[in-house]
């Protein structure tokens, strides 16, 4: 694979991944448990959007056929986007945001120190940036994994079965194809992140007195563009007024 | 906002009146009357502190309720510059919310009483929020006018005589005139777009001019606690005064988006060098108040579902919390 269309790829699969799970975080706005909530996850949302931005707007730069950010997030089909599967499943209840917000999280701060070190100076500074944003992130969801699983009965319960439900959507963010193999060493091996995620989920995963599943089969397919029915109903919502006023600017 | 729940509650029995023979409240008087900011510890009538319990939580309740019609469009935002413009205004509602339910606990009273006040439908918010929002261009117009008529209502509560209120205004009105600002731009955005985001734009316009006019409360005439709340310093500029304000500044607006208000009696008074509009319907604006306004119930339920849905999240906080004191407690006992 061509290096411009693997670092193309590449791009799309940090900025979609942004671009969905912070449209999914931004779906609690005003029905979260309490205040401090709905105003921290409308920040988690604003930061992912902005990340998806960036990544997004590099993009379409590379590419070259006059696409911008706004171009690829409101112009393609399910089939071409490129986010992590677990990005787009359903919020569920307030521990399943949580549980796949700090999934998520854990993984991104990893991914994000890596590629700060990207030679590419352009992916380096957007990685910079948005680091210190996912090290909040990771803080706060964290914080909220540990409180749900060593909190009540039922608060346990739920975070465990949160846990149990998105396990199986983690072991995509670790795999190896040919978009990676064609950038070679400009940007983080994804199989080499997994031990700091694993230290992260392990830490929290203990002080939240939640049981860590074993590691199985693995929903896979986001990164190449096979997505869960979840993501079309996601993009029909997301991008229904450009496409029900075509050539119209906002 | 929101003064206009200053102005319901005729007889209202839950404010007592002034003793006129308490050298306390004389005393009292007179720093208001010298500008003196009160603060919490400070002694103040009862019917001051209710008035002013009242108030806030209102306008606290109002930023919250106002958080679901927005909201609405979040996830429809059409391009991500609008939809980061307008998770950040969002969460600067939520924030508002939180400083003006802070001014409140300084006068005595919890967030959870308040918040329960809220969902038991004892306590009223907006009536703006009882409207939808139906198009991309309600976005708009909530900034452009609902935000607009806030400010016109808050920039004098930053010299309200409460300290705490006082200040929370001060950075209130500046996110609000942000918004506001956005919420034009974006108006401006249609105007000059297609013909069919014209008439977004147009009947969003048409939609919200009215109930905002009535956002600021019945005519002075028909006004129950303004000259109390006036010589308390609490309320400084009339609602007729600050509605013409409004309307002055807010009608060129209009006119430069090329967009017409839907009142036929609206016209410019050179005499006075004032526009004048057309009879409010206030029967319409009662009925609202009162419960009948079209999301009236819906806003309701959405507050009352997000707080019942996220009781085993605080439960979880509270006992995870108490958990760790515990520890803490044993560990340093050993």
């Amino acid at each position: 694979m061509e290096r411009a269309a693997a670092l193309f790829e590449y791009l799309l699969r940090h900025g979609d991944s942004c671009l969905i799970l912070g449209h999914r975080v931004a779906e609690w706005c005003g029905h979260a448990p309490e205040l401090e909530e709905d105003i921290a996850l409308a920040n988690i949302g604003l930061d992912l959007t902005g990340q998806a931005e960036q990544f997004l707007a590099y993009a379409g730069t590379l590419e070259g056929k006059g696409r911008d950010a706004d171009a690829l997030a409101y112009s393609r089909d399910a089939w071409d986007f490129r986010n992590a599967l677990l990005c787009e499943r359903p919020n569920g209840d307030f521990a399943h945001t949580m549980v796949r917000q700090f999934l998520f999280d854990a993984w991104q701060v990893e991914a994000f120190a890596g590629l700060a070190r990207a030679s590419d100076a352009r992916l380096a500074g957007i990685a910079a940036k948005a680091a210190k944003e996912a090290h909040y992130h990771l803080r706060h969801s964290g914080e909220w994994v540990v409180r749900l699983g060593d909190g009540t009965a039922e608060s346990h319960a739920r975070a465990q079965a949160a846990v149990d439900a998105l396990w199986e959507y983690t072991g995509e963010f670790f795999e190896t194809d040919a978009v990676v193999a064609a950038l070679g060493d400009s940007v983080p091996d994804p199989a080499a992140l997994k031990p700091a995620w694993n230290a992260t989920v392990d830490e929290v995963l203990r002080a939240a007195t939640l049981r860590r599943p074993k590691d199985g089969w693995t929903q896979t397919g986001g990164y190449a563009g096979r997505h869960s029915e979840a993501l079309g109903h996601l993009l029909a919502t997301m991008q229904f007024l450009p496409r029900a006023y075509p050539g119209a600017t906002w | 906002m929101y003064t206009q729940g200053l102005n319901v509650a005729d007889g209202d029995k839950s404010i007592p009146i002034e003793r006129r023979d308490d050298p306390r409240e004389a005393a009292f008087q007179r720093r208001v009357d010298a500008e003196e900011k009160i603060e919490p510890n400070d002694w103040m009538p009862e019917g001051y502190r209710k008035t002013l319990i009242r108030q806030i939580s209102q306008h606290a309740h109002s930023e919250i309720v106002g958080m679901l019609p927005e909201g609405n469009w979040i996830t429809r935002a059409p391009s991500l510059r609008r939809k980061m413009i307008l998770l950040a205004k969002v969460q600067d509602e939520g924030g508002h919310g939180l400083y003006l339910y802070s001014a409140a606990e300084t006068l005595g009273v919890s967030r959870a009483e308040l918040v329960d006040q809220l969902l038991s439908g004892k306590a009223k918010y907006s009536s703006i929020f009882n409207y939808p929002t139906l198009t991309w261009a309600d976005i708009g117009a909530i900034g452009w006018l609902v935000d607009g008529a806030a400010i016109m209502n808050q920039v004098p509560l930053c010299r309200c005589s409460y300290g705490p209120y006082a200040r929370a205004m001060v950075r209130v009105c500046r996110e609000e005139s942000f918004h506001q600002r956005q919420g034009y731009e974006l108006m401006l955005k249609l105007a000059q777009g297609t013909p069919e985001q014209k008439r977004m734009a147009q009947d969003a316009l048409n939609r919200w001019w009215w109930p905002s006019l009535m956002m600021f409360g019945p005519s002075d005439a028909a006004s129950i606690h303004s000259s109390r709340n006036m010589a308390w310093k609490i309320k400084r500029v009339s609602n007729d005064e600050l509605r013409q304000k409004f309307v002055d500044v807010t009608v060129p607006q209009g006119h430069f988006l090329g967009l017409t208000f839907p009142d036929p009696e609206l016209r410019f008074d050179a005499a006075t060098g004032h526009w004048v509009h057309g009879p409010i319907d206030w029967s319409e604006f009662e009925r609202v108040l009162a419960g009948d306004g079209p999301c009236n119930k819906e806003r309701l339920a959405a507050r009352r579902k997000a707080h019942a849905d996220g009781a085993w999240v605080r439960e979880a906080a509270a006992a995870h919390a108490a958990k760790r004191a515990a520890r803490a407690s044993r560990a340093a006992a050993e």
